[in-house]
């Protein structure tokens, strides 16, 4: 296959999949699910530290040369999302930032509002910034013109698994992009992954469907699977769907029986 | 004196700096971030950093996150 790697913000990333980390019940099954998934990036958050810790997840992660992608997961105003960065770039020295500015827990929905003055906040101050947002293509053309790095919008609600609920929202998105498209949130199986990527999105980030599934290090190979032949199933061009059939075999030729 | 470490209030000797109660708590500083008194503190700024009576002081780390 030709090169295909995902180019973002100036730097290659060899997988499409972008794996998170929230979720896994053990940091074995973290190791597990890097390996058996091929990521080139996973996310992480920022939270309070325990002097008791053993076994930093930083290790795991770039023993494998997996790149940190730390996130503003929790934040509910762009003044914390702001300060959340500034902690994890002086934390990770990584100037790359999940963008997540959410509403409240139950919908973990982004306030789009705190969303768009934190990414302009972020990128004026030099940040890489990966926006998770809605799959409103208003909103992505918006973040896109502050300066994001890559837009991802959610399929649906963070941690449903229920799929790509509005495809043509996302093939939208996708339409007018000038940047990276990055399928966040909602997936639930490998099908979901591959819808997202025959919509054209560059890449997905998913983290619950393999954390949380039975067999996390093989739902983690179903899903890099699935990316890559959504990927390249949207290089190769689908027919267009039609009303009738359309016989595949020669309708000439017929012996008369 | 007394400030705050994550929430927690805590008796710490006076004149004690950033990177001290850092590396006093921590097994290592390598991926922690600090916040004192709800604004970033730097790590170049850590060994300078005098804390005050009464000082909030947040350490951050990398875990597991989607």
């Amino acid at each position: 296959m030709t090169d295909d790697a995902l180019v973002v913000a100036g730097e290659k990333l060899e997988s499409r999949l972008i794996l998170g980390t929230g979720g896994a019940p053990s940091m074995q099954v973290v190791e597990d699910i890097l390996d058996a998934s091929g990521t080139s990036m996973c996310t992480v958050s920022m939270r309070r530290a325990d002097p008791q810790m053993t076994g930093s997840l930083i290790d795991v992660v770039t023993r494998r040369n997996v790149r940190l992608l730390p996130n503003t997961a929790g934040c509910r105003t762009a003044r914390e999302a702001v300060l959340t960065a500034q902690l994890a770039r002086d934390a990770l020295d990584t100037d790359w930032i999940k963008l997540e500015v959410v509403a409240d827990e139950h919908t973990v929905l982004p306030d789009a509002i705190e969303l768009l003055d934190a990414a302009e906040q972020l990128v004026g101050d030099g940040f890489k910034v990966f926006a998770y947002t809605n799959d409103d293509p208003i909103l992505a053309r918006r973040l896109q013109r502050v300066g994001c790095v890559a837009v991802m919008p959610g399929g649906s609600p963070i941690g449903s698994g229920l799929g790509v609920l509005n495809p043509h929202n996302i093939a939208m998105i996708v339409a007018e992009a000038t940047v990276p498209v990055v399928l966040d949130a909602g997936i639930g199986t490998a099908s979901d992954a591959a819808l997202a990527m025959e919509l054209g999105c560059d890449a997905v980030l998913l983290a619950s469907p393999v954390t949380r599934a039975q067999e996390p290090a093989l739902m983690a190979e179903a899903m890099a699977a699935a990316v890559r032949g959504g990927r390249l199933a949207f290089r190769a061009g689908r027919i267009a769907k039609r009303s009738h059939a359309v016989a595949s075999s020669p309708t000439t030729g017929m012996a008369i029986l | 004196m007394n400030v705050i470490i994550n929430g927690e209030k805590e008796t710490v000797s006076d004149g004690l700096t950033l990177a001290e109660l850092v590396s006093g708590r921590m097994r290592t500083d390598k991926g922690v971030a600090a916040a004192v008194d709800g604004a970033v503190a730097p790590r170049s700024t850590w060994s300078d950093l005098v804390l005050q009576d009464g000082a909030a002081i947040e350490l951050l780390t990398a875990v597991q996150g989607g």
